[in-house]
């Protein structure tokens, strides 16, 4: 329990920016022939410029190959930025090597998107969970394995699960221990690459709940990267839906989801299967044609434009920036929706 | 031995069966003996489709869906699975067919769509002398012929320039495109039943909904029985006339696609319904989960197979945790196994599960 001072201190911070992203950049180089010779770039990760607040979830989404795992692995300072810049609590760590990184591996951890990938088979439950207190030689009040153990409780698995080997366990559960290895260290932001996509839905619901419980017990900020779009609004606070390396639209949730500015976000949503039979006919449909382009070789001016039905030929020569349209409302695109009419609804139930 | 008897004891458990109906399964099982012991991946399911009509199948992975599948299609490896029961295709039992007859029919009568296209696509063959080549083994005419054939499929379910994409490799095509390449090649001998399993699970929302326009234009097109595998509602929801929840290898409710939204009767629909954040609603504050995690087909629960997640488990005593719930009519064709009496479940369904949706 905190005493009333510290909470007003916690909620002066809460709000403020704890990551910043300005500009940021990831192209991986192709190379080919004997020599190896660069001839050409994938831009998976094509300037990004975004805040995260202290204990807000900020979520990623778009669709496959669209830069978010990238994103994720920068932030996190796994792979090293072709240009741009990231704070993390008001310090660059753009190009902080490993060793310098190291300290600030405690404050910034991920969950990566493959639950059955990313734990080590033949490490016990204890040892995976363990792992980052030795890492980190971090002292433990009653040991690592007591410490472990109060881990796995918290996650809704069993102290006895300790040395059990991962194969032993369902995917939700795989999940649970992948959150308990990333709160090992109390971090201060947790950027979640899919965290539920692997699972069933019955047992996303349970991680989703355990993620909300362990967000407000720890005050933790969240990036999730995620493309299942009712799960996004469930656990957002503001989204950042990407296309082809970069931010098309960054908006409050609510904003985001009733009054999407960005022709392809108004696309995905109206995409979504609802599971209302009654809504299967007179649902206003946006359909985009083909697949999204290449990441390689992507569109001139606006990257959307080949698939989007309000081009216009200024889109293909110019490139709309990322502008605040609407107060916390960011949008690229030279003709937006719902810029002047207020109300719609993408999921088409506007009776 | 008595939780046969259980199943096979009254005779007012009949099934939903449509005497008429293209497709009919009755009483499907299948088990594969293993080391650690007989898997009950399929355990009593029946169900019908009609010509015309769409049958969503939803579930939890390994509830038994693509064992159902394959079944039907008569693609177990052979040996392994016991398969006992009925599997009517127009009128025609498949269980226990000779093989060549089953190859004959898949292909010309039944054909299927998977979660993995490249799974049913040879990397080395380019994508048009593959469906050339399923067309010409049921049809005889010339390479030329089926070429034509092949560009017209191609163009027909939205690839573009089919001209020159028919020679191209499956590795050239996206994933979307490649999709779009196994219906084309599952159509090409215009199949009175299609079944898609997880037919775009993979895929990226958009390509997904592409693809589900594609089924349903086709299916109104070519007036086949269509059954569609997932484990998203949203996915039954645009497409299916009838829909089957299934729960570790059995049907635990089946009815019109309307009735699982609007009036669903089993406790476990209520848990999936209950379970998924959606785009349609008000934002709730909180997802109710099922608790736990699906059972070993090996070691399937006594009694109801739900009942160690079941929150109304012991509203009947220990009926739930030793009498295995009759799959029955509960009105209207709506089917469910559970033991639940009626105003009970009318009771939870109004004042614990709607208001919370
Ligand atoms: N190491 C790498 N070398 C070359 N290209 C890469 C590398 N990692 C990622 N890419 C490419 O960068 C782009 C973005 O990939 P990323 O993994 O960030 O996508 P994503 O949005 O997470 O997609 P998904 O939803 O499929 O996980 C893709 O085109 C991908 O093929
Ligand atoms: N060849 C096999 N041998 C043994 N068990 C199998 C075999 N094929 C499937 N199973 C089991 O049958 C169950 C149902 O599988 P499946 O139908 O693939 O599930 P899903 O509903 O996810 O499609 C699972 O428990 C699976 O492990
Ligand atoms: S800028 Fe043009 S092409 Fe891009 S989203 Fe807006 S209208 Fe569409
Ligand atoms: S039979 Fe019992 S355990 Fe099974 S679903 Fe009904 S109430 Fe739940
Ligand atoms: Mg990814
Ligand atoms: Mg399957």
């Amino acid at each position: 329990m905190s005493t009333k001072t510290e909470t007003a201190a916690a909620d002066r911070r809460l709000g403020e920016d704890l990551l910043v992203a300005t500009d940021l950049q990831k192209h991986f180089p192709i190379r080919r022939g004997l020599l190896q010779r660069q001839v050409g770039a994938v831009q998976a990760v094509d300037g990004l410029t975004f805040s995260v607040k202290r204990g807000e979830t900020l979520s990623l989404v778009g669709e496959s190959g669209c830069g978010k795992t990238t994103t994720g692995r920068l932030l996190t300072r796994l792979i090293e930025p072709t240009g741009g810049k990231i704070t993390l609590d008001g310090r660059d760590i753009t190009h902080l090597s490993a060793g310098a990184m190291r300290p600030l591996r405690r404050d910034i951890q991920m969950i990566f998107q493959d639950p059955y990938g990313s734990l080590n088979p033949r490490h016990t439950v204890g040892a995976i969970i363990g792992a980052p207190f030795r890492l980190q030689k971090v002292k433990t009040e009653h040991g690592v394995k007591r410490a472990v153990q109060e881990l796995l409780e918290l996650v809704g698995l069993s102290p006895e699960h300790y040395n059990r080997y991962p194969h032993e366990f369902s995917g939700g559960q795989r999940q649970r221990i992948g959150i308990a290895r990333t709160l090992a260290l109390r971090p201060k932001v947790i950027v979640a690459d899919e965290p539920v996509s692997a699972l069933d839905v019955s047992i996303q619901a349970q991680v989703v709940n355990l993620m909300e419980d362990l967000q407000n017990e720890f005050d933790l900020t969240y990036v999730i990267i995620a493309h299942d779009l009712s799960v996004v609004r469930h656990v957002s606070d503001r989204v950042a839906v990407m296309y082809l390396g970069k931010i098309m639209e960054l908006a409050d949730r609510t904003s985001l989801y009733e009054r999407p500015m960005h022709p392809y976000t108004v696309a995905l949503l109206s995409a979504v299967p609802i599971p209302d039979t009654a809504r299967r006919d007179n649902r206003e449909r946006i359909r985009l044609s083909g697949d999204v382009p290449s990441p390689i070789n992507p569109p001139s001016g606006c990257r959307f434009h080949t698939r989007c039905w309000k081009a216009q030929e200024v889109c293909k020569t110019t490139e709309p920036p990322l502008a605040e349209l609407a107060p916390g409302h960011q949008a690229a695109c030279h003709f937006p929706e719902n810029t002047t009419k207020l109300t719609i609804d993408p999921t088409g139930s506007a009776a | 031995m008595t939780q046969q008897e259980d199943t096979l004891g009254g005779a007012a458990t009949r099934p939903p069966a449509d005497n008429g109906a293209f497709l009919q399964v009755r009483e499907l099982r299948v088990h594969f003996p293993t080391d650690d012991g007989v898997v009950r991946s399929v355990d009593d399911l029946s169900f019908s489709v009609a010509r015309g009509k769409t049958l969503g199948i939803v579930g939890e992975s390994g509830s038994g869906k693509s064992v159902t599948s394959l079944s039907i299609m008569g693609l177990h490896k052979k040996g392994t699975a016991k398969i006992t029961g009925e599997i009517l295709l127009d009128g025609q039992n498949l269980v226990g067919m000779a093989p060549d007859r089953v190859r004959q029919l898949r292909g010309k009568r039944m054909a299927m769509i998977f979660q993995d296209p490249l799974s049913a696509m040879h990397p080395f063959y380019t994508v048009g002398s593959q469906i050339i080549e399923a067309y010409r083994i049921h049809n005889k005419v010339t390479k030329a012929v089926a070429r034509k054939h092949a560009i017209d499929l191609l163009d027909r379910v939205g690839i573009p320039n089919p001209k020159s994409r028919v020679d191209d490799y499956p590795h050239q095509f996206s994933g979307g495109m490649r999709q779009r390449a196994m219906i084309a090649m599952a159509l090409s001998c215009d199949p009175d039943l299609l079944i898609a399993d997880e037919p775009t699970t993979a895929l990226d929302v958009t390509v997904q909904a592409q693809i589900l326009d594609l089924i349903r234009d086709l299916q109104a097109e070519f007036n086949s029985a269509v059954v569609i595998i997932t484990h998203d509602l949203g996915v039954v929801a645009e497409l299916a006339d009838d829909i089957m929840v299934m729960y570790a290898g059995r049907a635990v409710e089946y009815s019109s696609a309307a009735d699982i939204f609007n009036s669903p009767q089993h406790p476990y629909t209520w848990g999936l319904l209950g379970s998924m954040p959606r785009l349609d609603r008000e934002r709730t504050e909180r997802l109710q989960p099922i608790k736990g995690t699906p059972p070993s087909l090996i070691n399937v629960p006594e009694g109801c197979p739900f009942n160690p997640r079941c929150a109304y488990a012991g509203t009947n005593g220990d009926l739930s945790f030793t009498v295995r719930p009759e799959f029955r009519d509960v009105g209207g064709g709506h089917h469910i196994a559970c033991h639940l009496e009626a105003q009970d479940r009318q009771r939870i369904w109004e004042t614990e599960i709607r208001p919370k949706l």
